[in-house]
């Protein structure tokens, strides 16, 4: 490996295509970038830059690929999952400079972006029109358009208008090679294999998004919020199944238990009832006459389903006061426990209540308070797990048993992540949801991309012989062998 | 229903060891879509059967050999349709090879492409070996999203065993609206109207009239053909099944039929011979005999790509060209899932 001696003779080369004051080498400049927003894991770069422009990001890939030195892309740090989390001797590269709306095309209805444009910048750009970007993530005020792809986000309204994958129609991104490759354009489907497909949700690790046109869709004609309360949490999951069932597509479905409410009305009292088992919201958009008779019909099922109380929003102060709960939840949450573990697993809508239950129990176990938070619609919990990163051992406790939920997701058909990706944090629980000969399909593809693993190396796709040793550790009932050795 | 998993496994495995390669097929109702190859016959006709279907899920896993009409049969009764309104283009149409192919119908407009509605897929790579991606949910975003991958290549990157679909419910009624407009007019109006909320599912343009599809309650549709004018067409679901199935008179040529794909709002590309529009203009037919160069040098200024469909010579390129480094990369996907190339090999692109 080509290492430049040390770290001024980096800071120099680097010096000579950024700005000096985008070349940030000191501790305290970098400490700034150690962890994202899953702050358990941290990790100091080596070097962190800023680009302003793509050419500037060309030629520090360029550097980069030189040297192999490992680069790891950050938007906002948002992540949930440790995606952006640094790499010790790497680079980190920060996007969050090339914040500019490159193209707003009202006819084809796109929008072009560069990677460190805000997921809201958008949609606020192209209100004016009467148009939107749909996939909404609770971060999208600061979350990057560079980061949602890298980790195909999701949000509310990803139950009937689709996650980043649907809504992203071109990319222009650059390979640890320096060569530009076009995916997509502003027509549908493109020639050869999805790589559009393929680059949303790599976590980063195929190439680096230097553009991105995303789809707008016309903002929707009108719009209905229903909040409901149910004595058993079974009764709230059935419901969910029959509004679906009944050919609703609502544009959001959300979930929340009595600790989750319980907590939010702590913090923010909006007159939620607080004595409900779990509460509903429901958001129905569309055509103002389709809108009526779905209301009607989605009260007559919350009703059938044993709801204690419905309540529709009269106007948007009280449809945004439905939302406020739910958008606080994690801050809500945040302010009953000093530390918090968010989980992110998906099942089939029909596990929830025997899911629930599990939880519940695991919860005894290991004697540490889940609330739940749950994207009902689309089957994505958020267990929320509450702990103390001062006491010793409850982190590990928390990750025993945010592990053990996970397993769970699996068993029940499901999946281990459904929007945070898995970063750093979910490497293990991948060798529970794949085999051998898959987790090497993914390891091929990574190469294809990136022969010398230079692109956010070691995240997302665990090595067989780490899954081999997460293996023994379930043989061995949570004693973990070899603590020496290192996990990536 | 059948499950020939392990026979197809095996059969795989030993085309690998000799390096012999397999030409993939079922129902043979898209065999003319993609470069002509030579290969063993494998077929996946006898992979047959509804895995899985859970109505209040919205979603269905299928083996890959089971006939599209069944799965449509099945999903109807339960008030659901396949979001991406599949051509069959024949009886036999299976639903892997609607995946393969990756060809959506007129619902692509409002309710997204074939690999919009993949959520997990089966398959068997170019080892022989038996690999599942994605999953029974919505939101998966575990590992590289190899599932779409799949859709659309045409079976180069691994035999499809068995595919989960996302289903939406059946609109609860539809309308077809027609307006006599030439071809400028017609890409106006469909993509002003694109602009609003109105719930237009299918948009199409015989060079005469536009035709569109409203779908909702019958309130909202009345309330959307107010506004729109034009005037009411008849056996409307008759009508665009024709669309889909390409059973109208523009197809009964013996000229070269282009699949051209343009952002939606193009003006009319200058090429020769009759055209129809589909996708609010973002899919454009032509039976043109201009030279292919000439028709890829136009889609090409327009900011989109040539299929060369149906009518071809035989040896030729079908697919548009792809960039050097877009077609390393296709190189190294491909052996990353086929190293000894056997899989349907220069179905796509020539050298792999």
């Amino acid at each position: 490996m080509k290492t430049p001696d040390n770290l001024s003779n980096l800071v120099k080369q680097f010096c000579q295509i950024l700005p000096k004051d985008s070349v940030l080498a000191k501790k305290e400049q970098l400490s700034v970038y150690e962890c994202d927003a899953l702050t358990a894991y941290r990790q100091i770069p080596r070097i962190a830059l800023l680009p302003e422009t793509q050419e500037q990001i060309k030629a520090i890939i360029k550097i980069c690929k030189k040297l192999q030195l490992p680069v790891v892309v950050r938007g906002a740090g948002t992540s949930l999952s440790g995606g952006a989390l640094p790499h010790a001797k790497g680079v980190l590269l920060n996007t969050a400079k090339l914040n500019r709306i490159l193209e707003i095309d009202p006819e084809n209805r796109t929008a072009t972006v560069e990677p460190g444009v805000t997921n809201v910048a958008i949609s606020e750009a192209v209100k004016p029109l009467g148009l939107y970007y749909a996939p909404d993530p609770s971060s999208q005020i600061a979350c990057t358009i560079g980061g949602n792809i890298a980790e195909n986000s999701g949000g509310i309204h990803c139950l009937k208008y689709g996650l980043t994958v649907h809504n992203i129609l071109a990319l222009k991104i650059l390979t640890i090679d320096g060569e530009i490759i076009d995916l997509g354009g502003k027509h549908f489907d493109s020639p050869g294999f999805d790589l559009l497909a393929l680059m949303n949700g790599s976590e980063g690790m195929l190439g680096v998004v230097l553009q991105a046109t995303v789809r707008l869709l016309p903002e929707p004609d009108g719009r209905k919020v229903l909040l409901a309360a149910f004595d058993r949490i079974q009764d709230a999951g059935n419901a969910v199944a029959a509004i679906i069932s009944s050919g609703i597509i609502p544009a959001g479905l959300e979930m929340m238990d009595s600790f989750t409410v319980m907590a939010t009305e702590k913090y923010c009292s909006l007159g939620y009832p607080k004595d409900a088992a779990a509460i509903l919201i429901c958001e129905l958009d569309g055509f103002e006459e389709d809108i009526q008779s779905q209301v009607l019909q989605t009260q007559k099922i919350l009703d059938s389903h044993h709801a204690t109380e419905i309540r529709l929003a009269k106007n948007k102060d009280e449809e945004e006061k439905f939302w406020k709960g739910r958008k606080s939840a994690f801050p809500a949450l945040g302010n009953l426990s000093p530390d918090y573990y968010c989980m992110d697993g998906t099942i089939p809508r029909k596990h929830l209540a025997n899911v629930l239950e599990e939880i519940n129990f695991l919860s005894k176990k290991y004697g540490m308070s889940v609330a739940n938070v749950f994207h009902a619609g689309d089957g994505n919990l958020h267990p929320l797990i509450l702990y103390d990163a001062n006491r010793a051992g409850e982190l590990e406790t928390a990750e025993q048993l945010g592990s053990e939920i996970l397993q769970l997701c699996v068993k029940m058909g499901g999946s281990i992540t459904g929007e945070h990706g898995v970063g750093v944090e979910k490497l293990d629980q991948m060798c529970v949801q794949f085999n051998s000969a898959e987790l090497q399909t993914f390891h091929s593809i990574k190469s294809a991309f990136d022969e010398y693993q230079l692109l956010n190396p070691g995240k997302a796709i665990p090595t067989l012989h780490r899954c081999a040793e997460f293996g023994a550790m379930h043989v061995h009932g949570g004693e973990m062998p070899h603590a020496d050795l290192p996990r990536f | 229903m059948t499950d020939i998993r392990e026979l197809i496994a095996s059969r795989v495995k030993d085309a690998y060891e000799k390096g012999c390669a397999l030409k993939i097929h079922a129902g043979n109702t898209k065999d003319f879509y993609g470069r002509n190859i030579k290969g063993i016959p494998l077929s996946l006709s006898g992979h047959t059967g509804i895995v899985e279907y859970e109505p209040s899920e919205l979603y269905i896993t299928a083996r890959s050999g089971t006939p599209l009409k069944e799965i449509e049969h099945v999903i109807e009764k339960e008030n659901q349709i396949l979001p991406c309104e599949p051509p069959h283009f024949g009886a036999a149409a299976t639903v892997g090879g609607m995946v393969a192919a990756g060809l959506s119908g007129p619902r692509r407009v409002s309710s997204g492409a074939i690999r919009d509605c993949i959520l997990g897929i089966e398959i068997i790579n170019g080892k022989g070996e038996y690999l599942q991606f994605g999953g029974k949910v919505m939101k998966n975003v575990a590992g590289y999203d190899v599932s779409r991958l799949m859709c659309g290549a045409l079976g180069t990157l691994g035999i499809l065993m068995s595919v989960t679909l996302r289903l939406l419910p059946k609109p609860v009624s539809e309308q077809t609206l027609a307006f006599p407009l030439n071809t400028s007019e017609a890409i106006q109006k469909m993509n002003s109207w694109a602009r609003t909320p109105m719930p237009i599912t299918g948009t199409f343009h015989d060079s005469k009239n536009l035709y569109i599809r409203l779908a909702g309650s019958r309130s909202t549709i009345e309330k959307c053909a107010e506004i729109l004018g034009g005037y009411m067409v008849d056996r409307s679901h008759a009508f665009w099944s024709d669309v889909k199935e390409q059973a109208t008179d523009f197809f009964m040529t013996d000229k070269p039929i282009w699949r051209i794909q343009v952002p939606p709002s193009t003006t009319p590309l200058k090429i020769s011979g009759s055209s129809l529009l589909e996708w609010n203009g973002a899919l454009r037919w032509y039976a043109s005999e201009t030279e292919t160069s000439e028709i890829r040098r136009i889609t090409e200024q327009a900011g989109g790509h040539a299929c060369l469909f149906r009518r071809r010579s035989g040896t030729e390129d079908i697919f548009h060209p792809l960039s050097p480094h877009l077609l390393e990369i296709h190189r190294r996907l491909k052996r990353a899932f086929d190293p000894n190339g056997i899989l349907n090999p220069g179905k796509i692109y020539c050298d792999f």
